[in-house]
C-alpha cells in the first residue's frame, strides 16, 4: 500500500512541534513514521464504534482538594535553573516584531 | 552481595554502618562504571551526609527502618534536589531540581542511601539504553549486549552488584524488560500506587515507578516503602501503601493461573521452554493451570505506539529553552525554542514528537488517537474477562534474550520488542518480571506474571515459588 505519511506531512508536523529537520531526517523521519502507522492498521480496520475510549485506567476524574495555602517552590531557587531571568522571572527573546 | 534485607538488618543491629555500606558500593560502582556506563552521576557528599545520619540514629537506639542504610541507585528522571537529573537528554544537561520526587522522600525516610542517578534511554523512550545522549548502558552479564531498556542504568547497576536494590519507570515494559535481559526482579506496580510527582513525565496516562532487585523479598520490601497516596499526585490512588512483604511466603496452593498464548506465542524456543518450566512449577506449587487466548492483546502494540506518542509530544513541550536545562539563542522566541528543541533532543525522542503530534492533530485525532484510547478500553475489558476465570496471567516477558549492540536498528523492529509488556501498561494493572531459567549463551529469561489492579501481594507470592523453583533460596 502507498505510504500514509507524505515528506510534506512530516515537514509540517516537525514545524507544529518547534523541531527543525534536515532533507535526510526528513526522509528518514518519513519512512519510519509510515512504518509505525502502517503496524496501527490492524487497529484501524475494527469497528470499535460501541467503545467509549479511556485515558485513565481506573476512571478517576475531578480530584480536588481543598483551597488552602500549601508548600511551593522557592522563586529564587527555580529562576537559578532557567537559561535567563531577569526581576523575578524567565526571560525570553523578544516575542513581538518590534523592541519596546 | 547482600540482598537489602540483610543489610538493613546488619545496619540496624550494628553488625555493619550505613558509613561502611556506602563506601562499598561506590567501591563497586567505580570497579565496572567506566566499562558499563550505568551510573550518569554520584552524589558522593550528599549520600555520606545521609548515611551518617543514620548511623547516628542507630548509635541512640532508633529503629531506622526497613531499608535502614541501604544504598540505592535512581533513574535518571526522578527529581532529586539539587542533583543533576537529565533523562540521559542534552536539553536537560546541567539542570539541578530545585525539589524531590516524592519517592525519593520515602525512601530516605525508609533508611535508603541514595548513591546517584542510572543512565536510561532519552526520556525513557528505548529498550535498550542505546538511544541515551550519554552513551549506552551495558549489560553487566555480557558487555557485548544491551541491558535493555529504558531502565537499563537501574537494572545494571543491582545485576553487576553495585546496588542491592535500585528504581525504575516502567511505561511500556521500561522496567520488566530490563528486569529480564539482566536476570533480577522487576516489578511495574499498579497504575498510581506509587506517587509520579518527581518523575519526569514521559507517557502521564502510563507510566509508574516501580523497584528492581535481586530478590522478590527486596522488591516487595522497597515497594511497600513507596507506595501509598500522595497528595501531590492527583492521579495517586487514595490508599495507604498495601502490606506486601507478610505476603510474599503466601505460595500458590488454591490460585487459577492463566497461561496466555498471546503473552509467548512468536518467543524464542528457549523463551517459550522457560514459560513452560515456570507453569510447571506453579502447578508442582498448588496451582491451577488454565490455558487461554486473549487476542486483543495483540493490538496493544498499536495502540500504545499511538497513545505514548501523543502524550509525549504534549508532555515534552515544556522543554522549550525558557525555564530548564539547554537554551540556544535565536533572533526571536520561536526561533530560540526550535534551535534549542532541535539541538537538545536526539532521534527517538524527535521521532516519537513527531508521530504524537500528527496522531493528535486535525483530521488524524479520531482515526489515530481515538481509536487508540478504544482500543484501551478493549484491552482493559478483555482483561477484566480473563481475571473473572482466574487470579492472574503468566506469559513471557521478551521475545528473547539481551541483544547485541546495534540488532535493533529499525525504530518498529525494536518497538516489537514491547510486545508481551505493552498490554498491562495500557490497563493500569500491576505485573512483575522473575528471571526464569536461561537461553541462548547462558543469558536470563524473564517470566512475566499479570495480574488485576492492587494484585502487587499475590503476584509476588507466585515471583517467590518461581524464584526457589529456580534455585534461588
Amino acid at each position: 500500500m502507498s505510504s500514509p505519511l507524505s515528506r510534506d506531512d512530516v515537514a509540517k508536523v516537525a514545524k507544529l512541534a518547534r523541531l527543525r529537520l534536515t532533507e535526510e531526517e526528513l526522509t528518514t523521519f518519513t519512512g519510519q513514521l509510515s512504518g509505525v502507522l502502517e503496524h496501527a492498521n490492524d487497529m484501524n480496520s475494527l469497528d470499535l464504534s460501541a467503545l467509549e475510549p479511556t485515558s485513565n485506567p481506573f476512571g478517576l476524574t475531578n480530584v480536588t482538594r481543598e483551597d488552602v495555602i500549601w508548600k511551593s517552590l522557592d522563586r529564587d531557587a527555580v529562576l537559578a535553573e532557567a537559561p535567563d531571568a531577569q526581576d523575578g522571572r524567565f526571560a525570553v527573546p523578544r516575542i513581538l516584531g518590534e523592541a519596546p | 552481595m547482600k540482598t537489602a534485607v540483610e543489610i538493613a538488618n546488619d545496619v540496624q543491629t550494628g553488625a555493619t554502618t550505613a558509613v561502611a555500606q556506602l563506601d562499598a558500593a561506590y567501591v563497586a560502582i567505580e570497579a565496572r562504571n567506566a566499562e558499563l556506563n550505568v551510573f550518569l552521576h554520584l552524589d558522593k557528599e550528599g549520600a555520606r551526609k545521609i548515611a551518617q545520619a543514620i548511623d547516628a540514629r542507630v548509635a541512640a537506639g532508633e529503629n531506622v527502618g526497613p531499608l535502614a542504610g541501604v544504598p540505592i541507585a535512581i533513574k535518571d528522571n526522578l527529581c532529586q534536589t539539587g542533583i543533576p537529573t537529565t533523562c540521559s537528554s542534552k536539553i536537560l544537561e546541567g539542570w539541578k531540581p530545585p525539589y524531590n520526587a516524592t519517592v525519593i522522600d520515602r525512601l530516605v525516610a525508609a533508611g535508603a542511601v541514595p548513591v546517584g542517578k542510572t543512565n536510561l534511554d532519552e526520556f525513557a523512550m528505548g529498550s535498550s539504553t542505546e538511544n541515551s545522549a550519554f552513551g549506552p548502558t551495558r549489560n553487566p552479564l555480557d558487555p557485548s549486549r544491551v541491558p535493555g531498556g529504558s531502565s537499563g542504568g537501574s537494572a545494571a547497576a543491582v545485576a553487576g552488584d553495585m546496588t542491592s536494590i535500585s528504581l525504575g519507570s516502567d511505561t511500556g515494559g521500561s522496567i520488566r524488560q530490563p528486569a529480564a535481559f539482566c536476570g533480577i526482579v522487576g516489578m511495574k506496580p499498579t497504575y498510581g500506587l506509587v506517587s509520579r510527582y518527581g518523575l519526569i513525565a514521559f507517557a502521564s496516562s502510563l507510566d509508574q515507578i516501580g523497584p528492581f532487585s535481586k530478590t522478590v523479598m527486596d522488591s516487595a520490601v522497597l515497594l511497600e516503602a513507596i507506595a501509598g497516596h500522595d497528595p501531590l499526585d492527583s492521579t495517586s490512588l487514595p490508599e495507604p501503601s498495601p502490606s506486601l512483604v507478610s505476603h510474599v511466603n503466601d505460595g500458590v496452593a488454591g490460585k487459577r493461573i492463566g497461561l496466555v498464548k498471546e503473552l509467548y506465542e512468536g518467543a524464542d524456543e528457549s523463551v517459550i521452554n522457560a514459560v513452560m518450566g515456570a507453569v510447571a512449577a506453579l502447578k508442582e506449587a498448588g496451582a491451577q493451570i488454565v490455558e487461554l487466548s486473549i487476542p486483543e492483546l495483540r493490538l496493544g502494540l498499536s495502540a500504545y505506539y499511538l497513545i505514548a506518542p501523543a502524550e509525549a509530544s504534549s508532555n515534552l513541550a515544556r522543554f522549550d529553552g525558557v525555564r530548564f536545562g539547554l537554551r540556544v539563542d535565536g533572533e526571536d522566541v520561536t526561533a530560540m525554542m526550535e534551535a534549542t528543541r532541535t539541538a537538545g533532543f536526539g532521534a527517538e525522542v524527535k521521532r516519537r514528537i513527531m508521530l504524537g503530534t500528527y496522531a493528535l492533530s486535525a483530521g488524524y485525532y479520531d482515526a489515530y488517537y481515538g481509536q487508540a484510547l478504544k482500543v484501551r478500553t478493549l484491552t482493559i475489558n478483555a482483561f477484566q474477562k480473563a481475571y473473572a476465570q482466574v487470579d492472574m496471567l503468566i506469559g513471557a516477558t521478551t521475545p528473547g534474550v539481551a541483544f547485541k549492540f546495534g540488532a535493533k536498528s529499525d525504530p518498529m523492529e525494536m518497538y516489537l520488542n514491547d510486545v508481551f509488556t505493552i498490554p498491562t501498561n495500557l490497563a493500569g494493572d500491576p505485573a512483575v518480571s522473575v528471571s526464569f531459567g536461561k537461553g541462548e549463551e547462558n543469558l536470563p529469561i524473564g517470566v512475566q506474571l499479570l495480574g488485576p489492579g492492587r494484585s502487587e501481594a499475590s503476584l509476588y507470592a507466585a515471583a517467590r515459588v518461581l524464584e526457589i523453583a529456580d534455585g534461588r533460596s
